[in-house]
C-alpha cells in the first residue's frame, strides 16, 4: 500500500498579537497614563499621547457555538472597529476609539442577551473548566454550575457594589483547574475509590498509580488470581489522585461526591502577599441541574462580605481583619474538626499566641 | 433533524432559563440550525450524553492517545464510554490551540477560525481554557489532523498537553494598562516559543507553565498558577503627581485617604502631610500596587522598570499548594541580551528539573524535596535575602562552609557596587 503523504506541521508556536491588536493600542503600546471607570462594564484608558480608548466588557456562556461567536463578531464589526480580546475569565472585550459608539454597543450586546459588566468592584465571571461536557475525571459539571450561579449573581456582575472585586471559581475535582478564588466551589470526594479488579492490570501502569497517592495508601494485590491494586481505606483521604492514571479506580459517586466551598484565595500582591483559599463549608450536595444548595451558601457569604467588609478589602483582607470566629458567626456556617488542617505545614495555620477573639 | 431523533433533555432544558447566556441553547442551535448534518448529529448526541451525566451524576469520557503528525501532544483525546448510545459524538477530542499573546483578535481571524472549525469539528469553542489555550471542543480522530492542517497554514499552532511546556498566558499589559512595567507580549513569545519542541513533544517530568503579568497585581495568577512566573515591577520612586493627588484628597476627604490608602500600605511607608501632599518612603515600598490601584490618576510605577521571577507555583497534587518563590528579585529587560538572560534562566531551570525531577513531580515540588539552595546551585543563581520571608529558625544544619560563603557575599556586594557605578539606573541585576 502506498504510504500517505503527511503534511509537516509549521511549528510557529504562539502567534504575534500585534497583527490583531486595536490600532490605538499598537500606537500607544507601553505609553498609557491612567484609566477611569465611567460605568460598570466600561473602562476608559488615556495614553500619554492624549489618545483615549474605551473598553466594553461582556459576559458570555464561555462554551461558544460558532453562531454565537459570529454574532459577537458582527457586533464588533458594527460598533467596535473589528477588534476584540478575551479576559482571563473568558469575558469578551471590545475596544473603541469613539465614545459615541459606547452606548449603542452596550445596547446591541444586551439586546443579543450578553451581559455588560464584570469590571471594578463587581462579582466577576466565574472561572471554570469542562466538567461533564468534556473532562475524563469530573465529579460534577462546570458550565452548568456556572450558568446556574451567574443567573443568581447577575446583578452583582452588572454593578460595582462590592467592597472590592470578587473572583469566584469552580472545579470539578480536587485538582482544582478553576484555580484560587475569593470564593471557590470545588468537588470534594468523601469515599475511597471503588475498584474494578478485572480491569486494573490491563488499563493501569500500577507502579505509577502507587506513586501517585499522596498518603501511600495504594499497594499491589492479587484478586481472583489477577494482579490489581488495593487501597488501605483507613489511610485514604479520598482525593481522587489515583483515578486519572487508573480509571478502574472510580472515585466519582452520585451521592458521596460532594461540593465544598473555600474562601480567601487571592492572586494579587495588593495590600498583602498572594493567599490560598481556606475551607469553610463542605458536604454540599452535587445537585444538577441548578445546584441550589451551593448557590445559597455562596450568596450568604457574599452578603456578609458586602455588608461587613471595608472598602478595598478583598475576602481574605476582610477575614484577616475580623478573624475566623467572627466569619463563622456572621455566615452561620458550622466550624468543625475538618477545618483544622493536618496536612504537612499545618502547624503554621495554628494559633500560637494568646490572640483570641472572645 | 426529526423530533424523534432528538434526545430528550429535561434537566439541561432547565439551564435555558434565567438571564445569563446559556451554553445549552448554543448547543441546541448547532443541533437544529446548522446547515451540516454532521454538526447537527454530533450536537444531538453530545446533548444526549450530557443529559445522561446530569441524570446519573457521572462523567463518561475517557482519554487515549491522539495527536497530529509529528507532534506528541496538544490534543485532549476523548472517547465516550457510552458511545453506543451516542455514536455521533463518541470521538470528541479537544484541540488546544495557542492564542496570540495578550488574547487579541480581529473579528476577521475569529470568523476564519469559526469557518474552519465548523468544517471539521463540532462548532463549539472556548476562549480560553484555564491554561490559556483556545479550546476547540469536539473533533473525530480523523478530523483532528484536517482541522490542524488548515489552521496551521494560517498561523495557528497547537499548545501543550501532558508532561511538557504548556501554553503561556500574558496580561493585556502594555497594550492598554498604565500599571504595566514590562513588555509582556515579548516576554511571553520569547519564552514559550523558545521551547516549541518541548511544547509539542511531551518528555518532561510533568507540566511546566510560564505566565507573565505586567505588574504585581498579577492578573494572570502567575505566582500561584505557574512554574515560572514573570512579574513586571520597578525599583525607583513611585511617580507622584502632587496636584492630582491633592485633588483626590480634596474630593474624597482626609479620613477616606487615611483609611483606604495610607493605613492599607503593607509596609507603612506612606504619609499624608499637613499640606495634603503625599510622601512615600520608597526604600520600604514592596510594590504591592494598592495605592496605585486606588489613585491611578496621581500615582504611577517608577520608571526604572524590570521584572521579578518566581519559580514553582502549583495547585494541590501531590504535596499541597505552593506559591512561586522569588529566584530573581529584579532584572532589567531593556536590551536583547537582557531577554536572552531570561530565556537562559528558563532553560537552565527546565534542564535541571528535567534531570532531577521525579516522574509527575512539578518543579516546585522538586524544590520542596531538595531545598531551594540545591536548586539555585543547580541553575547557577546566588542566594539573596529577597528569596525568603525570614532566615532559618532551626539550628539543625551543618555550616562548616560559613567563612567561604560570607566572603562570597562580600565579593558579590563589591562587584555590584562597581557595576552600579557604570549605569544610570544602577546595577543591572541583583541576582
Amino acid at each position: 500500500m502506498a504510504k500517505r503523504e503527511m503534511r509537516k506541521a509549521i511549528e510557529t508556536g504562539c502567534p504575534d498579537g500585534f497583527q490583531y491588536m486595536h490600532p490605538l493600542m499598537v500606537k500607544n503600546f507601553g505609553q498609557w497614563k491612567t484609566h477611569d471607570h465611567p460605568r460598570p462594564g466600561v473602562l476608559r484608558h488615556i495614553a500619554k499621547s492624549g489618545d483615549a480608548i474605551w473598553t466594553v466588557r461582556a459576559g458570555t456562556q464561555r462554551i461558544l457555538d460558532v453562531f454565537t461567536l459570529r454574532q459577537l463578531c458582527d457586533i464588533g464589526d458594527r460598533y467596535a472597529d473589528g477588534r476584540v480580546r478575551f479576559t482571563i475569565r473568558s469575558n469578551i472585550e471590545y475596544m473603541l476609539a469613539d465614545e459615541e459608539k459606547v452606548a449603542p454597543l452596550i445596547k446591541a450586546l444586551e439586546a443579543a442577551g450578553f451581559v455588560v459588566g464584570g469590571t471594578g468592584n463587581s462579582v466577576a465571571m466565574i472561572s471554570h473548566t469542562q466538567g461533564w461536557l468534556h473532562c475524563d475525571i469530573p465529579g460534577t459539571d462546570a458550565s452548568g454550575v456556572v450558568k446556574a450561579m451567574m443567573d443568581e449573581l447577575i446583578d452583582e456582575f452588572k454593578s460595582c457594589n462590592m467592597p472590592n472585586r470578587v473572583h469566584i471559581t469552580t472545579s470539578c475535582c480536587q485538582i482544582n483547574c478553576g484555580g484560587q478564588g475569593d470564593i471557590a466551589i470545588n468537588v470534594q470526594h468523601t469515599k475511597p475509590p471503588r475498584i474494578n479488579h478485572d480491569l486494573v492490570a490491563n488499563m493501569c501502569e500500577r507502579p505509577s498509580v502507587v506513586a501517585r497517592c499522596p498518603v501511600a495508601a495504594i499497594r499491589p494485590a492479587q484478586v481472583n488470581g489477577k494482579p490489581t491494586l488495593e487501597v488501605d481505606e483507613k489511610k485514604c483521604i479520598c482525593c481522587g489522585a489515583c483515578y486519572p492514571p487508573c480509571p478502574p479506580m472510580q472515585i466519582n459517586d452520585p451521592e458521596h461526591t460532594k461540593l465544598a466551598i473555600w474562601v480567601g484565595g487571592n492572586h494579587s500582591n495588593a495590600r498583602s502577599k498572594p493567599s490560598f483559599q481556606k475551607l469553610v463549608a463542605s458536604g454540599i450536595p452535587n445537585n444538577p441541574p441548578r445546584w441550589p444548595e451551593a448557590t445559597a451558601i455562596v450568596k450568604r457569604i457574599l452578603r456578609c462580605y458586602k455588608e461587613d467588609a471595608r472598602d478595598w478589602e478583598r475576602v481574605n483582607d476582610w477575614i484577616d481583619r475580623i478573624g475566623w470566629p467572627r466569619f463563622f458567626e456572621l455566615t452561620g456556617l458550622p466550624f468543625t474538626k475538618y477545618h483544622i488542617d493536618n496536612w504537612r505545614g499545618a502547624r503554621k495555620s495554628l494559633n500560637a499566641s494568646s490572640y483570641v477573639r472572645i | 433533524m426529526s423530533d424523534e431523533k432528538k434526545h430528550a433533555t429535561p434537566m439541561l432544558d432547565e439551564l435555558e432559563n434565567g438571564p445569563w447566556p446559556s451554553f445549552v441553547s448554543g448547543i441546541k442551535n448547532l443541533r437544529d440550525g446548522h446547515p451540516s448534518g454532521r454538526v447537527n448529529d454530533m450536537a444531538n448526541d453530545l446533548l444526549g450524553q450530557l443529559e445522561h451525566s446530569y441524570e446519573t451524576r457521572k462523567g463518561y469520557w475517557k482519554g487515549g492517545t491522539v495527536s497530529v503528525y509529528g507532534y506528541g501532544g496538544g490534543i485532549i483525546p476523548r472517547f465516550s464510554e457510552v458511545g453506543q448510545q451516542f455514536p455521533e459524538s463518541k470521538e470528541f477530542h479537544t484541540l488546544r490551540v495557542q492564542p496570540p499573546a495578550g488574547h487579541h483578535y480581529s473579528t476577521d481571524i475569529l470568523r476564519q477560525l469559526a469557518d474552519s472549525w465548523e468544517k471539521w469539528g463540532s462548532g463549539l469553542v472556548t476562549f480560553h481554557g484555564q491554561t490559556g489555550n483556545i479550546m476547540f471542543i469536539g473533533a473525530t480522530t480523523e478530523n483532528t489532523q484536517k482541522f490542524f492542517d488548515e489552521i496551521n497554514d494560517y498561523g495557528f499552532d497547537l499548545g501543550g498537553a501532558g508532561p511538557c511546556v504548556r501554553t503561556s498566558q500574558s496580561c493585556v499589559g502594555s497594550a492598554r494598562c498604565e500599571q504595566s512595567c514590562a513588555n509582556e507580549h515579548k516576554i511571553h513569545r520569547m519564552l514559550v516559543n523558545n521551547f516549541t519542541d518541548d511544547v509539542h513533544r511531551p518528555a518532561l517530568p510533568y507540566k511546566f507553565k510560564f505566565k507573565i503579568s505586567g505588574c504585581p497585581n498579577d492578573c494572570m495568577s502567575a505566582i500561584e498558577r505557574s512554574d515560572f512566573a514573570v512579574i513586571g515591577t520597578w525599583r525607583n520612586e513611585i511617580v507622584i503627581e502632587q496636584d492630582q493627588w491633592k485633588k483626590y484628597v480634596d474630593k474624597k476627604g482626609r479620613q477616606h485617604v487615611i483609611d483606604n490608602i495610607i493605613t492599607r500600605c503593607p509596609t507603612k511607608c506612606m504619609s499624608l502631610k499637613n499640606d495634603d501632599t503625599l510622601e512615600i518612603d520608597d526604600r520600604n515600598c514592596v510594590k504591592c500596587m494598592h495605592c496605585l490601584n486606588v489613585v491611578p490618576s496621581a500615582l504611577s510605577p517608577g520608571e526604572d522598570r524590570g521584572v521579578s521571577v518566581l519559580i514553582g507555583g502549583k495547585r494541590t497534587l501531590k504535596i499541597g499548594d505552593l506559591m512561586g518563590t522569588v529566584i530573581v528579585p529584579f532584572m532589567k529587560l531593556d536590551t536583547e541580551s537582557d531577554y536572552e538572560r531570561l530565556v537562559e534562566l528558563a532553560e537552565s531551570s527546565i534542564d535541571f528539573w528535567a534531570e532531577n525531577g521525579l516522574e509527575h513531580e512539578r518543579c516546585g515540588e522538586m524544590i520542596e524535596r531538595i531545598g531551594l539552595v540545591n536548586f539555585l546551585d543547580g541553575i547557577g543563581v546566588e542566594v539573596d535575602p529577597n528569596m525568603i520571608d525570614h532566615p532559618r529558625e532551626s539550628s539543625y544544619v551543618r555550616m562548616d562552609g560559613w567563612d567561604e560563603e560570607a566572603i562570597k557575599w562580600f565579593e558579590q556586594k563589591r562587584d555590584q557596587s562597581l557595576a552600579a557605578a557604570g549605569s544610570p539606573f544602577g546595577n543591572n541585576t541583583t541576582d
